[in-house]
């Protein structure tokens, strides 16, 4: 290369020209981008700050304690138990088949269970825990959590689950808990509830009973937790937390030991019965048998569980005391016999003729006792029950006297307490009649309903409610709550119904007599011990016609009638019959005979309610101790250790 | 100029000519790579494993490299330009034969002690074929079509490889580091307007050719352009790095979150943090201040460059100082631009920063050729 004079000057002065022009352009560049920097870093950092928090701070629920039941005595009747399970996280497993496989060697797997959690699995954020087993053993857990170097994304976890302490006992009061249902949140009693506790999965909420309806107060509020997570939702430390706030302490008016009774009394037949304070009207005991353990819906009741359940003609499920309906029979009788005395319809004296049945527009209504009972006054036709006087008194009263007598004493009503599928029952009445059955009322129907059949319906706790009235004379209403949070329930001052205590007192002798008198239906199930004796009324409402036919050829006896064809068996009481404390009514679903099915429970109640425990024998006539005693032998009541607990307060 | 021009003035000789480097620019790479070890450290969770220690042995050997080179004769360097663009060509074609799939892409050989990725020695080897071009070319013919098309080809042919690999971030370096040598040599203004309306016009068909059999780049370039000109569209998917990213530097503030204490860092938001995303950590955690302070470095970097590349009279030295010194600028404008949300994101590594032994390697023989430049400059008395 030859070297030109000048040109290397020239060459120099381009580069030099061309290398500051370039230099220029990129340190204007470098402001330019310290600029934006500057605008980012400066002016929009409290935006990306929050930005950078909101990635990183994840805000989670702290679930609440379920709030507590304790039975008036404060029996503890639920408790919150601990509940060892295993979670996964899917953002920590490789081979989730193999895990799956391992866990299955330590624990029992059924394959819906590991189907169901491979759904879950699926289904949500790879790094949010995901319950594989629950209810481990102590023994399995701790094996699961020695075992957690080869089990990788597999964590021991512990979570609170209910636990029925007094299971069969209180399955209708109580009700039981169960995840939190599709149906809960669209359609169910949950539709209003914005709780987000809600949106956890399979958050326990009340299914039945008080569980369901006492929902808010139990639940308790969620707490927060503010918790640090990496961008694929690990979390790594805590922030902080506000606490979660338990659920309120739920006190009953149901004595557990009452409670325990009347259940194992019943447990034999399809049955319910309802004790009531009188004077508060503290349910004391509602009863409805047969009975079924709510653990197991808390942990996932099996199919052939359940199957059992729903194909039992005796519908354990069912919680009859309050949502069973019967005709109420002739435990109605007082209701017509004080409608026709408020009405001045009759007197006491005043005596209808019963031979048997009575002819009204062509049709013979027909009394249980096929010969008649002759003659009959107020007095006699309550301790006989005589059909024949209420069919006279009820055609002279009318149907809308008898029907507001009826709602005053608490049919056809509603009571507020806090159980599922709570009966409203049915009076029926002429407007009734005609916008429901578009007929008109005519002069039979009133001489059914007189009687307790017909379309009358009532739920065991209505008459127990109307027994309690006819005590008092005043609108004494039912109460399941106590107290909630250790503040008492206050006892409203019941109003006076309004009705002569003369007539009120009648009606009572006419109770008193059907227990006490020799001719009484119910004289077999008397008290001996004087303070103790009852008063009482029997019923058994027939829930088929009988036909003519059938009269003429002799009636078929219940017992040889197929089970669900037989009569209902009813019984209504109060005791002690001169300073009355409590009211029951039993019911046995076509148990045959109030005086004979249903009597002898409510007997064995009542004495059980006033003596506190097993009464002695000698409250019972002479002849019934042995087959009592043997009874009072074979019922398996629970350990009265368990009941008599009483909650430590802090 | 050849060997005996730089007779007539006189040239350090010997061991002691080390003296005669440019200590400031030296000081100045030891503190940008100090930086870069701290934000490795950091981004490791505050531990000099996995990454923080192999990054100092790299630079160890980096500063090795670079006194070697520097003592090297500039003329020497210019006399192999030719044969060191030929073998990155050669390990260009070799990559695509036997190179390991990593990212997607095929960028590297594995030569057993180290992943050697040619396309980062093809940046430095084609400043200086270039700079030697322009040495040994007519000043007169710079512009004339036949000698502008002759340095067009040797720029476009290592770019084609790389963007075969695909590579998009080295073979934009390419293309710009290139141009800008051209522009320095005095090619005339008029080339770099038909380029801009040219790499328009290619830009338009790429996208007019989207979807169709011809598409000229691969889907997961669309993609990224696209979350680039609308991140919030998709900010789970193909926008979530660019957001990630913007949210990480925003919330550094002044002085930033702290060292270890940024928590899209930490908490692993960040994509790559420890190689092309780095700088948001630094951002992040060192604030407007630490940001900045590391423009400043690169700042500095480049006018010791301009100046020592001014101060020359050798043609080739100060093209070739100027075009390095542009090379290194392109680097960390384009990686600082793409996680600012300023351009698309292409994988451009953050220089002495980010994890990574090429372009370390690459940077510090780079250096090396500018201390060779500045020592052997022909001085008036020594």
């Amino acid at each position: 290369m030859t070297l030109i004079a000048g040109q290397a000057d020239d060459s120099s002065r381009t580069i030099t020209r061309r290398g500051l022009i370039l230099g220029a352009a990129q340190l204007g560049f470098v402001g330019l981008l310290g600029l934006r920097i500057r605008h980012m870093q400066i002016e929009q950092v409290e935006e990306f700050r929050l930005l950078a928090d909101e990635n990183r701070i994840d805000i989670r629920l702290v679930q609440p304690a379920r709030g507590l039941v304790f039975d008036r005595n404060g029996v503890p009747l639920v408790k919150n138990e601990q509940n060892y399970g295993i979670v996964l996280i899917r953002a920590d497993v490789d081979d989730l088949e193999s895990v799956l496989s391992r866990i299955a060697r330590i624990v029992d797997l059924t394959p819906e269970e590991t189907e169901r959690a491979l759904r879950e699995i699926s289904k949500s954020n790879p790094s949010i825990p995901v319950t594989v087993a629950d209810r481990l053993t102590w023994d399995e857990f701790a094996e699961v959590a020695a075992n957690s170097p080869a089990l990788p994304g597999v964590r021991p976890d512990v979570t609170l689950s209910r636990s029925y302490l007094l299971d069969l006992d209180f399955a209708h009061v109580l009700g039981y808990v169960g995840p939190v249902s599709d149906y809960d949140m669209t359609k169910g009693y949950l539709s209003n509830d914005s709780d987000p506790l809600l949106q956890i999965p399979r958050f326990q909420v009340g299914k039945t009973g008080v569980e369901a309806r006492m929902e808010r107060l139990l639940r308790g509020r969620a707490g927060l937790r503010r918790e640090e997570v990496n961008a694929t939702g690990r979390v790594m430390r805590q922030l902080g937390e506000q606490a979660s706030q338990p659920g309120a302490e739920v006190q009953l008016t149901v004595d557990s030991k009452l409670q325990n009774y009347v259940q194992v009394r019943l447990e034999e037949e399809s049955a319910s019965a309802v004790v009531m304070d009188i004077g508060s009207g503290d349910i004391l005991a509602l009863g409805s048998a047969p009975s079924f353990d709510p653990n197991k819906f808390v942990r996932g009741i099996s199919v052939a569980d359940w199957n059992a359940l729903t194909t039992n003609e005796f519908r354990p499920l069912a919680n009859k005391a309050v949502q069973g309906v019967y005709p109420p029979g002739s435990t109605f009788k007082m209701v017509t016999a004080l409608a026709a005395l408020h009405e001045g319809a009759i007197t006491p004296s005043q005596e209808v003729r019963c031979n048997g049945y009575t002819e009204v527009s062509g049709r013979r209504f027909h009394c249980w006792l096929g010969h008649g009972h002759g003659d009959t006054d107020l007095l006699s036709s309550l301790t006989e029950s005589c059909d024949v006087y209420y069919y006279d008194i009820s055609a002279r009263v009318g149907i809308e006297k008898i029907a507001s007598m009826a709602r005053r004493l608490g049919f056809g009503q509603r009571f507020d307490v806090p159980l599922s599928a709570v009966h409203q029952g049915l009076m029926p009445d002429r407007s009734w009649k005609l916008r429901n059955r578009r007929a008109d009322w005519v002069v039979g129907d009133t001489l059914n309903a007189g009687i307790g059949q017909g379309f009358v319906l009532s739920s065991p706790l209505q008459l127990a409610v109307m027994t309690a009235r006819l005590a008092s004379g005043k609108s004494v209403t039912p109460r399941l709550i106590k107290s909630i949070d250790g503040r008492e329930e206050p006892v409203p001052e019941w109003e006076d119904l309004g009705l002569d205590p003369a007539h009120l007192q009648l009606v009572r002798e006419g109770m008193i007599d059907v227990v006490n008198s020799r001719k009484g239906t119910a004289y077999g199930s008397r008290i001996l011990n004087e303070e103790m004796r009852m008063a009482g009324k029997t019923g058994t409402s027939q829930i088929r016609s009988i036909t003519e036919a059938e009269r003429k050829n002799g009636i078929i006896s219940n017992e040889d009638l197929p089970w669900d064809r037989r009569d209902h068996a009813l019984f209504v009481c109060y005791a002690p019959h001169d300073v009355p404390k409590i009211a029951c009514s039993v019911v046995v679903e076509h148990g045959g005979g109030g005086s004979l099915a249903a009597a002898p429970i409510a007997r064995d109640i009542v004495l059980q309610a006033l003596y506190g425990g097993t009464p002695p024998l000698s409250a019972y006539p002479e002849n019934q101790r042995g087959t009592i005693e043997t009874r009072q032998r074979e019922l398996k009541l629970r350990d009265p250790a368990i009941l008599t607990q009483r909650r430590s307060r802090a | 100029m050849s060997f005996p021009e730089f007779t007539g003035s006189k040239v350090p000789t010997g061991p002691g000519k080390i003296l005669y480097m440019n200590p400031a620019l030296a000081l100045l790479l030891v503190a940008a790579a100090g930086l870069g070890f701290l934000m490795l450290y950091s981004v490791a969770g505050g531990s000099v494993t996995p990454w923080a220690a192999p990054q100092m042995k790299r630079f160890a050997l980096g500063v090795a490299v670079m006194f070697a080179v520097a003592m090297v004769p500039i003329w020497f360097w210019r006399n192999v330009a030719g044969i060191a663009y030929a073998v990155s060509i050669l390990l260009l074609v070799l990559v695509e034969l036997v190179g390991t799939v990593g990212m997607g892409a095929q960028r590297w050989i594995d030569l057993g002690f180290m992943r050697l990725q040619p396309s980062e020695f093809t940046k430095l080897t084609m400043v200086m074929l270039l700079a030697a071009y322009y040495d040994r070319l007519d000043i007169q013919k710079t512009s004339r079509p036949l000698w502008v098309a002759v340095p067009a080809v040797l720029i476009l042919l290592p770019t084609f490889l790389v963007l075969r690999q695909p590579d998009l971030g080295t073979s934009i370096l390419l293309v710009l580091g290139g141009a800008m040598m051209m522009f320095l040599a005095g090619v005339h203004w008029g080339y770099f307007a038909a380029l801009g309306a040219g790499g328009g016009g290619l830009a338009a068909l790429a996208i007019f050719l989207r979807g169709t059999e011809w598409q000229l780049l691969k889907d997961y370039q669309y993609l990224r352009i696209d979350a680039y000109l609308n991140p919030e569209s998709d900010p789970h998917g193909s926008g979530y790095h660019i957001i990630q990213s913007k949210i990480a530097l925003g919330s550094g503030g002044w002085t930033g979150r702290g060292l270890m204490q940024g928590s899209q860092s930490r908490l692993n938001f960040l994509p790559e943090k420890h190689t092309d995303f780095i700088f948001t950590t630094l951002a992040e955690e060192l604030g407007f201040i630490g940001a900045s302070s590391l423009l400043a470095l690169y700042s500095l970097i480049i006018f010791y460059c301009i100046v020592s590349a001014l101060r020359t009279r050798d043609r080739f030295s100060s093209m070739l100082i100027l075009g390095f010194s542009a090379t290194f600028f392109l680097f960390f404008a384009v990686n600082i631009s793409m996680v600012t949300g300023l351009m698309p994101v292409v994988g451009v590594p953050l220089p002495f920063i980010s994890y990574g032994g090429s372009a370390m390697l690459m940077l510090m023989i780079g250096f090396g050729l500018v201390q060779s430049a500045h020592i052997h400059r022909p001085r008036n008395r020594i």
